[in-house]
């Protein structure tokens, strides 16, 4: 039983445990923000309706938002700020920059997260399947279409190929 | 942002153990599964338990268990996803893996449990609404108020059964399994539900929901057609669950038809079942079945889309379900 | 028809340099960076997760404030009681309205608004009370705490209501009774235009309301420091304006104490370019409790500061010669505003001022009348007022072409507006690119071959093909206030290092403009973009730009950003020909190394140049600014629709209608943009897609929806989905394939020939997909949005042998009825008119400030 008071916990966030003291209803995505400073994770109404707060908890994409931070103990938590090695971005980082992908960028975490596990688990995934792994993320700047060329990208680039933008989707069609 | 109220959080081992706290505490405890109804529910000050019991670590709770009869037990806290992607329910339910399927959006299912979505809490858009939200219109009777804003008039709460998956058990006739202070019981889906948008369980609500039993494959076809506005994110505005038992000629010998969306239960379309049995599926059939089956239903103007269109369409919708059990 | 003479505009500040190879007609093989795929300069930050939103901001003892909302919305404010709040531990501070009683607004003419209620509330979520508390959830519960005691009063729930009930006024100023805004302008003879036509139709049409819906939820920290200075940071898209608002409603605090730094906005779309009452109540409250205090608003809360679509009404009766000229147009618009002003002064106008640049208009009546009711207030959403008329127009052009055998593109293809002219209200065209974007979705779609063709498929639905165009401004070409000021100015400061840093008031909301500036400076100094840091929005550091609002960030910030950066290569290449004894006209700026083109190995490197010119003539910084040309419209509203250039889109949609229920879907969209020059094409692309995006969901679903009932005697009239679940907005699985065309037409107004792409291309959406509807299963649905319910209802009616057709009453009680007084009479460019309203009383003329 854990009393309305702090608990003390140890979360593993991108690799690397952090001990923080929360109260139980505390949402993963409250103390990811308030307490760790990771505020790359996002939130767009705190009910599920966005997927702006899309974190991945031991490899799957859940949302922050309506999981209890007592709830992660234990688990793997990897968010938006864990996404790059070092100094090198991801590949779907780079694809999302180069294509434009991220405009305002608010939505872009969640995605990223949501996108990053499908393409662990599916290594050519068809534009069907990139549509329905994103059916719960909005985006009201990019109409989804460069974000959806992003996730090929990259995922051609993750299987190794030496894969370019196609001319049609930067410099549109003739 | 939304936050939760503050409350004390309960990890019980057992199964015996989380019915003891829930009926210790009464009305202030409420169980969680995957907290995607819930937690929504209490950030809008719907649902304010100040106990809140975990099934997390509850054991037996969490497979898929194929019996040898063929029957399937699915543990209540068996995630959606893990359901849409279950190769023995896609292969021989796939109408309630559809049902899963269409169920809110993949996040969503990730963290969902079939138990969650069996005991979804009706909606309404008079009370899915903030605390604020809801102050403006002087609140509702299902909380903090005292008048049903769709039927002003009315004694009752018209808040809508909305769970994708309950119409298919019910036309299914799949069972329940239930733990309580006095050990566990199995009733058939159909009888967890009553018809009335507040108290719309018949369990005692110390009672877990621990199982789900779906038949063993047979001479019956089912299944789950779905109305709404965007393919991703939206509740049923209707949700056709139909399930059809035929004998060696095609002829239906028995039918379940089962209504979401419209009213506080799945409500069964029971002049479609009668004009189909001892009738062969032709588009006579399923044409004429389809126009019947909306006379029981309860379509008020408190989801997505107009209610007018809604009746208007609901027999395309059952005849397409129709049509797909052939 | 009168040609503009294109000699005689005048040349905006900032091109001075014809001869420069930057000009706009410069060849794509002459720019080393302008027209490349180059990364946004802040692309790193925002897939990492790094860009700071004003919600992730924290500072020390910062507190949290919330707002107590209205739950009534028409009423009295006749007590407010606090104490039970003020006694909750936690709560540091109060504020109700009588704490700032100075009223403001967006717009001059209409200050309105109040930081909180003082005496009256005029829509559900008008703030009353504000509180601030050590936690977010202590301030909520405290807000829980107050008493407020209310006198209802009538609502207003609408246009017609608005128009049959003057009283209660909502506000004491403004035309008449709940009528904001009036608007009569006749320009040229429409009697003479209407005999000349051979065809005549009048249609009415509605178009609901819809809002932005940025993911990112308003927020605001604001500290007021030990030394008596404010910083807000905030989500705002108008840094500028929000800093005017704090000046006015916190006097005696003196501007210069204050200083505003908006954050990247997490999408805006229009939404965050107001000043909110909960930017200035933070910052009051900062002042009050001497900490930092923040507000971020819950979704419900971003549906209360609205600022959307404007719900209107439409009636249009267009003239026609048979090959579809358009003789005569008298357009009437009614726009329900909701509670307040805001920029709804604009918005009025815009519903009338963009028709003629797109077609040929010979003769043209607007009349327009904006009301004030009890809803959340209406602003400018991406395309401001141009939507709705350009819905209708397009629509009732597809009728007309319908009526007379027409192919409606080739029809639009005939009539129109020509490049370099002045329109019958005097806008001045200059590169106009419609034709061309016509010819490209009419060939990819193959609408030649598919349009009225495609019927019954396979699967038993329904397809069809619509098509409609639009313009749109780049920039509106007067700024909110009445000022002789820049609209954008830019200061560039060279370092030792190399570095190039710019700094501009400009805002980015995600559409790129800080790119923009790096991309241009880039371009100009021969260095790499993503080298030049780029400092924008905080009004304390950056010279003022007038907000990213209207599409004129491109275009004026661009400007400005040119004429520094000619200006610094003008300083370097002064310090560089004497230190390598070569002219200054010789030296070449490329590979961030400056060099003599007649013999390129003599140079130096970009950082020794800036040396160079540093050890010459001292620091090195630069200043640009903007303003855009005088606008040849010299009546009175004539402010409203002049720009530098207008962008133009053509779309054609693709919709297949289950014609059983009305449901339908969008498989495709072709979509042609003339953007003038694109600075990014990969850039561009996106706002043409993210526009065809918006217009889709505005087209299908979107709709600010209202709740009218009644109970215990009050009226209960509150918005009926303020959330992202019911509130529908397309999701990728709506998201149709798209076919974009970047049409190139520069204009000489723009940098490198760039016009705007933020917003035209959500405009033919809406239109194009009636249109396909009608194409797909001969039915017209005149009304936004064309939902499945009304697509049914119009089938309906098309099977009971009654007009195919669903949307607001064809008659004269389509529209209310409204004494729009004499027009205001201008004789147009082929009248010899000059722009002004021969019947207009003598104004006096305000000295610019």
């Amino acid at each position: 039983m854990t009393e309305p008071g702090k608990v003390l916990a140890t979360f593993s966030v991108n690799g690397e445990p952090h001990e923080v003291a929360f109260a139980p209803h505390k949402t993963l995505l409250e103390v990811l923000r308030e307490e760790l400073n990771l505020t790359g994770t996002k939130h767009g109404c705190e009910l599920g309706e966005c997927g702006a707060c899309t974190v991945q908890v031991d490899g799957t994409p859940v949302l922050s938002c309506l999981l209890l931070a007592v709830d992660a103990v234990g688990k793997q938590v990897r968010t938006v700020e864990g996404l790059a090695r070092g100094p090198e971005l991801d590949e779907l980082q780079h694809t999302f920059a180069d294509l434009g992908a991220a405009q305002c960028g608010y939505c872009t975490p969640g995605i990223l997260m949501a996108a990053d596990a499908l393409l662990r688990d599916n290594q050519r995934p068809s534009r069907d399947e990139i549509k329905q792994c994103l059916a719960g993320n909005l985006c009201r700047c990019t109409g989804y279409l460069k974000i959806f060329e992003a996730v090929e990208l990259a995922a051609a680039r993750r299987r190794g190929e030496d894969a370019q933008p196609s001319k049609e989707s930067i410099h549109g069609a003739r | 942002m939304l936050r939760l109220p503050s409350f004390t959080y309960h990890r019980p081992k057992t199964a015996a153990e989380a019915v003891r706290l829930a009926s210790e505490h009464g009305k202030a405890a409420m169980y969680v599964a995957g907290g995607t109804d819930l937690y929504p529910n209490m950030k809008r000050r719907h649902q304010t338990p100040s106990q809140v019991i975990s099934l997390q670590d509850v054991p037996g709770l969490h497979a898929v268990e194929v019996q040898p009869d063929g029957r399937v037990a699915i543990g209540a806290m068996v995630r959606l996803a893990t359901l849409e992607r279950h190769p023995h329910l896609l292969r021989h339910h796939p109408a309630f893996a559809h049902a899963v399927r269409e169920i809110s959006t993949p996040l969503l299912r990730n963290m969902g449990t079939i138990g969650g979505n069996l005991l979804l809490d009706t909606r309404c858009t008079y009370y899915d609404q903030s605390h604020e939200w809801r102050e403006s219109i002087d609140f509702c009777m299902k909380k903090d108020g005292a008048i049903c804003w769709v039927a002003p008039g009315s004694p009752r709460c018209w808040a809508v059964q909305s769970s994708d998956t309950v119409p298919v058990v019910c036309a299914l006739e799949a069972e329940v399994e239930l733990v309580g202070t006095a050990g566990p019981r199995t009733i058939p889906a159909a009888e967890l539900y009553r018809d009335d948008g507040i108290q719309y369980l018949t369990k005692r609500p110390e009672e877990l929901l621990t199982r789900l039993w779906l038949p063993a494959p047979g001479a019956w076809k089912a299944s789950y057609v779905k109305l709404r506005r965007r393919d991703t994110f939206d509740f049923p505005v209707l949700g056709v669950g139909a399930c059809l038992w035929f004998d060696g000629d095609g002829v239906v010998r028995k039918a379940n038809v089962r209504l979401g969306g419209a009213g506080s239960y799945a409500i069964p379309a029971v002049e479609t079942e009668k004009l189909l049995v001892g009738n062969e599926l032709t588009d006579e059939v399923i044409a004429a079945a389809g126009a019947a089956a909306m006379k029981p239903a309860r379509t008020m103007d408190n989801t997505d889309l107009d209610v007018y269109w809604r009746r208007k369409v609901a027999p395309v919708y059952v005849a397409r379900a129709l049509a797909a059990c052939r | 028809m009168v040609l503009d003479d294109p000699t005689s505009r005048p040349a905006p500040a900032g091109k001075a340099r014809t001869d420069a190879p930057w000009r706009h007609d410069a060849r794509p093989d002459e720019l080393k960076h302008i027209g490349k795929p180059i990364r946004k300069v802040d692309a790193r930050s925002k897939v990492s997760g790094l860009t700071k939103f004003a919600d992730d901001l924290v500072l020390p003892r910062m507190l949290h404030m919330k707002l107590l909302r209205s739950t009534m919305a028409h009423a009295e404010i006749v007590h407010i009681d606090t104490r039970r709040a003020a006694a909750l531990p936690g709560v540091k501070g109060i504020l109700t309205g009588k704490d700032m009683p100075i009223p403001f607004g967006i717009l001059p003419v209409s200050q309105d608004e109040h930081a909180l209620c003082p005496d009256r509330v005029r829509f559900v979520g008008d703030p009353v009370v504000a509180i601030a508390a050590t936690e977010e959830e202590i301030a909520w519960e405290a807000c829980r705490l107050v008493e407020v005691e209310y006198r209802e009063l009538r609502t207003i729930g609408g246009i017609h209501e608005a128009a049959a009930n003057p009283e209660p006024r909502l506000h004491d100023y403004g035309v008449r009774g709940n009528i904001h805004r009036l608007e009569n302008l006749e320009f040229g003879d429409l009697q003479d235009g209407f005999a000349r036509a051979e065809h005549v139709r009048e249609d009415t049409f509605f178009f609901e309301g819809n809002t932005h819906l940025p993911m990112e939820q308003h927020a605001t920290l604001a500290h007021f420091d030990k030394d008596g200075k404010l910083c807000v940071w905030s989500s705002t898209q108008t840094p500028h304006y929000l800093h005017k608002a704090l000046a006015r409603v916190l006097h005696p605090l003196p501007a210069h104490h204050i200083r505003v730094i908006a954050c990247p906005n997490g999408g805006g779309f229009g939404g965050k370019s107001d000043p909110f009452n909960h930017e200035i109540a933070a910052a009051k409250m900062s002042m009050l409790t001497g900490r930092p205090v923040k507000i971020a608003l819950t979704r419900e809360e971003v549906f209360w500061c609205h600022r959307g679509r404007h719900p209107v009404l439409m009636r249009s009766k267009v003239g026609v010669t048979r090959t579809g000229r358009i003789t005569a147009l008298d357009f009437q618009s009614y726009l329900d505003g909701g509670a307040y002003g805001s920029y709804g002064t604009a918005s009025t106008f815009y519903t009338g001022a963009l028709q003629t640049v797109t077609y040929a208009v010979e003769n043209y009546h607007f009349r327009g009348a904006r009301f004030f009711t009890n809803k959340a207030p209406c602003g400018p959403k991406r395309g401001h007022g141009t939507p709705q008329p350009r819905f209708a127009l397009e629509v009732q052009l597809d009728k007309i072409a319908c009526d007379l055998g027409l192919d409606p593109a080739q029809m639009r293809l005939d009539n129109l507006a020509p490049r370099d002219s002045l329109t019958a209200n005097f806008l001045r065209i200059g590169s106009m690119g419609l034709g061309a974007c016509i010819e490209k979705v009419v060939a990819g779609s193959g609408w030649k071959e598919r349009r009225g063709k495609l019927g019954r498929q396979p699967n038993g639905r329904y397809r069809g093909l619509g098509l409609a165009c639009s313009s749109y401004l780049s920039g509106a070409g007067l700024p909110i206030y009445w000022n002789g000021m820049p609209h954008s100015g830019v200061q560039l400061k060279l370092d030792r290092s190399g570095l190039v840093t710019a700094f501009c008031g400009s805002t980015d909301i995600g559409q790129g403009s800080d790119s923009v500036l790096g991309w241009i400076i880039g371009e100009v100094l021969g260095i790499d973009p993503l080298g030049i840091r780029v400092v924008t929005g905080d009004t304390d550091l950056t010279p003022v730009d007038l907000g990213s609002y209207s599409s004129r960030v491109t275009v004026m910030t661009g400007n400005a950003a040119m004429q520094a950066a000619e200006r610094a290569r003008d300083l370097v290449a002064d310090g560089v020909a004497q230190k390598l004894g070569v002219p200054a006209s010789r030296l070449v700026f490329a590979d961030a190394r400056v060099f003599d083109s007649e013999d390129p190995k003599r140079g130096m490197t970009w950082q020794e140049a800036v040396c160079a010119a540093e050890a010459r003539l001292g620091t090195i910084g630069t200043v640009g600014s903007y303003a855009p040309p005088p606008a040849a419209a010299k009546f009175r509203g004539g402010g409203v629709g002049p720009s530098p250039s207008y962008s133009y889109s053509a779309a054609v949609v693709e919709v297949e209608v289950d014609a059983e229920t009305g449901v339908y879907t969008v498989p495709k969209v072709w979509m042609a943009h003339d953007i003038g020059r694109a600075l990014n094409a990969a850039v561009a692309m996106g706002q043409i897609e993210g526009s065809v995006y918006m217009g889709l969901g505005e087209a299908m679903m979107e709709e600010m929806a209202y709740r009218d009932r009644s109970h215990k005697g009050q009226r209960i009239f509150v918005h009926k989905i303020p959330s992202l679940l019911e509130y529908k907005s397309p999701t990728t699985l709506e998201m149709p394939a798209v076919v974009t065309y970047v049409v190139e037409d520069p204009d000489r107004n723009g940098p490198f020939g760039a016009k705007e792409v933020g917003q035209g291309p959500l405009l033919p959406m809406m239109p194009a997909v009636a249109n396909a509807v009608f194409d797909a299963v001969g039915v017209r649905v005149d009304e936004i949005p064309v939902s499945f319910e009304k697509v049914f209802a119009a089938l309906q009616a098309k099977q009971d042998g009654k007009e195919p057709r669903y949307g607001p009453a064809t008659d004269a009680s389509g529209v209310p009825e409204v004494d729009f007084g004499d027009s205001l009479k201008i004789k147009t460019p082929w009248q010899g008119g000059d722009g002004t309203a021969w019947n207009e009383p003598k104004r006096e003329k305000k000295a610019a400030k």
